[in-house]
């Protein structure tokens, strides 16, 4: 929407008005996710292989999680951050405003500074596309691509639902990094590693795996299965229940105040 | 037009409880009270009138605000708002109204004043020709020009209250809510704000309601006084009705060369320096013209001065005698 | 003193107030740590001989690192000091009889220990009780232990001390932010917070070991489950001592010369 650029456009300008800021920033982001590149990289370097998956296999779902992860935060860092915006007040302003909340809300907070987080994973996306030793067909391409799309949305809607969540309390907040920044830590090897229980939570509660696992599975050939080059989509769909979520705690903030 | 029909509304606090024992026990087990915010409130205002709404903190004064602008909603009564309940049709309704907080501003901290205009502008959905109208009016009117171009983050808190202001009658809305329009500014921008905001009553017709603490405010503003204590409406009348009402002393200033004040009942000693008294006669039990000759059987007075209680004296023995 | 103990029982107080926020802590850090503990085990089975330590050391050192997080979280500053450094506040501050360094360290130190006290004992416990080899176990002796203790104490002083020389960096830099996040960014790494140090590659390794981030939480917890023991305990320790002692002193010169400065521009 039109008003959403226009946000971005003041976004992008309140933060180049600290250019060294941001460019420390960024590479300070960029340098976050490199040591954990590292981290993978030394594991692998002392273990040739982990649950029969090799070094650059791992890397394409490091990659693309990161990628995600990045694009998300970045676009939806209002939500991330929601917790601030309710308890300075600044929520309420937002409901004074005649437009739709969820707009105010993505466009009340755009961090551009992510785009290091963003390098960082397409330059390892570059490296493991080439080297993963995938044979890169036409299917294979938009399966690579619905696992990022997918990635994005289902991050934006863990940061809805914590949003969301912001509206009942603000205390018991951290357990929701679990899913964001944990999915975005543990997402880097293919969930199939930390056995069933956890793939399996994965896949039917929060569909971490549907945009990770399932689909690499795909891509390394190991199915032929072309229902689990789809199952990104439901990644997509996540974000439904996580807006609903979130109008019931607008629901909720509106007859109990802050 | 504004009408409040016995609007209630009760909130669940949870206790928290002083020292390390009770502390422990509540980590394990929380404990709630109910708190009657707001218990039946109902005033009306019609359009372009300004009204100054008052009581002490936790009165339930941003309460009321806060369902007005439709942020909350109540647990019972009707509040209709130029047509439209505001919590029911919010997005219509915030078109209408502008709100300032006195103390949290609307504008973007990093970029110059006039991109959070536009900003605003977009937000709003204000046609470019409106909104060239209302901008020059309110540039000219609260002398912007000159810091309309520097980022807010840069601007004295005086300044920063103008634009404030500006931004939020940028979309010329009917109902003007101001919390606290005034607090922290010099006598300078004080008085500057407050004959804009009387002037755009003047010629827009704007309702203003004003919930504030600085009396000199409602004073200059205001004619009628909406009072709210412990969630009750508590007084609803004109300010100089209750001028007289509620302030029965009246103060004296006399400057003498010698002598003891003769203190007799109804006569109090306000300020005592060395040649200058400040008393406070309770004209209920002694006029002023007997106070002012008892005063000068006893004092060679020299100069000598007679003022009415102020608005701030007025609310003080108005919440006393009102208990709240 | 003993307004930082009252500090210390207010703050403390004020966090049981916030019991879901605890709650949930624990939660997030139990789960953190059997994830990152899935995680070894999965490059286990796949390469038992390869593993550098046992697993039960890999789990203890993991478990360990969770409970005493808030002593050796890089990203953890006292927004307060950089606000007053930025707002020039830090003059009244410098009006105090005490000094200024041994202010904030104090303070920054108060500020870990406190959150460590609220978290450490309840994820300490459940640790214990699970079954091996995914629980944590006891320390190996009792000498281990003490040693720990002490390496702990080390490791935690001089994790301050780094952040007192970040504090004072933002002195003569307008960026705060960036320097945090840079200094986030390589502490990670270095420090065993990613993945513990004996991992790395042999020669990578010897050289991290030299490096004072490794000083902090790795020697504590690698002396705790024996990885480290006998004489290299000794030399660990000499190191974290070493390592302390240059960054105090390196951070008390640094404070000297920016506070000149204040003073001189007159805040």
């Amino acid at each position: 929407m039109k008003l959403w650029l226009k946000y971005a456009d003041i976004m992008l300008r309140s933060q180049m008005q600290y250019k060294t800021s941001f460019i420390l920033t960024a590479i300070g982001q960029f340098l976050v996710s490199f040591s954990v590149f590292i981290g993978i990289y030394f594991m692998f370097a002392r273990f040739n292989n982990v649950e029969g998956f090799k070094f650059s296999e791992v890397l394409i779902c490091f990659s693309v999680l990161l990628t995600s992860f990045s694009i998300a935060e970045c676009f939806f860092r209002g939500f991330d951050t929601f917790g601030g915006i309710i308890s300075n007040g600044e929520f309420d302003r937002i409901m004074v405003r005649p437009r739709n909340e969820v707009l105010q809300v993505l466009g009340s907070r755009i961090e551009f500074t992510r785009i290091g987080r963003f390098l960082q994973a397409i330059i390892v996306l570059a490296y493991a596309i080439p080297n993963s030793g995938i044979v890169w067909t036409a299917d294979k391409i938009v399966t690579l691509c619905l696992m990022i799309i997918g990635g994005t949305f289902l991050f934006a809607g863990l940061f809805i639902i914590y949003a969301g969540i912001c509206f009942f309390t603000i205390e018991g907040l951290e357990f929701m990094n679990i899913f964001t920044d944990g999915g975005k830590e543990f997402g880097k090897y293919p969930l199939s590693i930390y056995g069933e229980g956890i793939l399996k939570f994965f896949t039917f509660i929060i569909p971490l795996a549907l945009i990770q696992y399932y689909p690499l599975l795909y891509l390394l050939g190991r199915t032929d299965n072309p229902l689990y080059m789809i199952l990104p989509v439901f990644g997509i769909l996540f974000i439904l229940p996580s807006y609903i979520f979130w109008r019931f705690g607008v629901k909720h903030y509106k007859s109990t105040g802050s | 037009m504004i009408e409040l029909k016995n609007i209630s509304k009760t909130f669940k606090i949870a206790r928290r409880n002083a020292g390390f024992g009770e502390a422990a026990k509540a980590f394990f087990h929380k404990e709630y009270e109910y708190v009657k915010a707001l218990d039946n409130i109902t005033f009306t205002i019609p359009e372009g009138e300004m009204v100054g709404y008052i009581g002490p903190n936790g009165a339930g004064k941003s309460c009321t605000i806060k369902i007005m602008s439709g942020i909350l909603n109540p647990d019972g009564g009707t509040c209709v708002i130029n047509g439209r309940t505001p919590w029911k049709d919010r997005i219509n309704h915030a078109k209408e109204i502008g709100v300032v907080f006195g103390q949290r501003s609307q504008l973007w901290w990093d970029v110059p004043v006039v991109d959070s205009f536009e900003l605003l502008k977009d937000i709003y959905k204000i046609d470019e020709k409106q909104y060239k109208q209302s901008f020059d009016e309110l540039v000219s009117l609260l002398n912007l020009e000159s810091i309309i171009k520097t980022p807010t983050r840069q601007l004295s808190l005086g300044q920063r209250m103008r634009c404030e202001i500006a931004a939020s009658l940028l979309h010329n809305p009917k109902i003007l809510f101001l919390d606290e329009p005034t607090i922290g500014l010099d006598a300078v921008s004080k008085i500057a704000v407050r004959e804009f905001i009387k002037s755009i009553n003047k010629n827009r017709k704007t309702t203003v309601i004003l919930t504030t603490h600085d009396m000199q405010d409602i004073e200059a503003l205001t004619k009628r006084i909406i009072l709210i204590g412990k969630g009750k409406i508590l007084l609803d009348s004109d300010l100089s009705t209750l001028k007289k009402q509620y302030t029965k002393h009246k103060i004296i200033t006399v400057e003498y060369i010698s002598g003891q004040p003769n203190l007799i009942d109804g006569l109090s000693v306000a300020e005592n320096n060395k040649n200058r008294l400040v008393i406070a006669i309770d004209t209920s039990k002694i006029s002023v013209s007997n106070a002012i000759a008892k005063l000068s059987e006893s004092l060679d007075i020299t100069d000598i001065t007679v003022s009415s209680a102020s608005a701030e004296e007025m609310v003080v023995s108005m919440y006393k005698e009102l208990n709240i | 003193m003993k307004a930082y103990f009252t500090f210390f029982k207010i703050r403390f107080i004020n966090g049981l107030q916030y019991r879901a926020a605890a709650y949930a802590g624990v939660a997030t850090q139990f789960a953190w740590g059997f994830m990152t503990i899935l995680m070894f085990s999965a490059f286990y089975k796949s390469n038992p001989e390869n593993f550098p330590m046992t697993f039960e050391n890999l789990t203890t050192y993991i478990w360990l690192q969770q409970s005493f997080l808030a002593l050796f979280m890089a990203w953890f500053f006292d927004n307060e000091i950089f606000d007053s450094i930025s707002s020039g506040n830090v003059a009244y501050e410098l009006c105090r009889p005490t000094g200024l360094y041994e202010m904030w360290f104090v303070r920054s130190l108060s500020s870990r220990i406190y959150r460590v006290v609220l978290r450490c004992s309840p994820i300490l416990i459940v640790a214990a009780f699970l079954p091996a080899p995914y629980g944590i176990s006891l320390p190996v002796d009792i000498m281990a232990f003490f040693l720990f203790i002490l390496s702990l104490a080390l490791g935690s002083f001089l994790m301050v001390s780094i952040n007192m020389l970040i504090y004072a960096s933002t002195f003569y830099t307008i960026s705060p932010m960036g320097i945090r996040i840079l200094s986030v960014s390589i502490f990670e790494l270095f420090s065993g917070a990613i993945i513990p140090l004996p991992f790395l590659p042999d020669n990578v390794h010897r050289i991290f070991n030299l490096l004072p981030f490794a000083s902090t939480q790795n020697t504590p917890f690698l002396i705790y489950n024996g990885y480290l023991s006998g004489k290299s305990v000794f030399h660990a320790l000499l190191l974290q001592i070493a390592w302390l002692f240059t960054f105090v002193l390196f951070g008390k010169l640094l404070f000297r010369d920016a506070l000149k400065k204040v003073v001189v521009q007159g805040g």
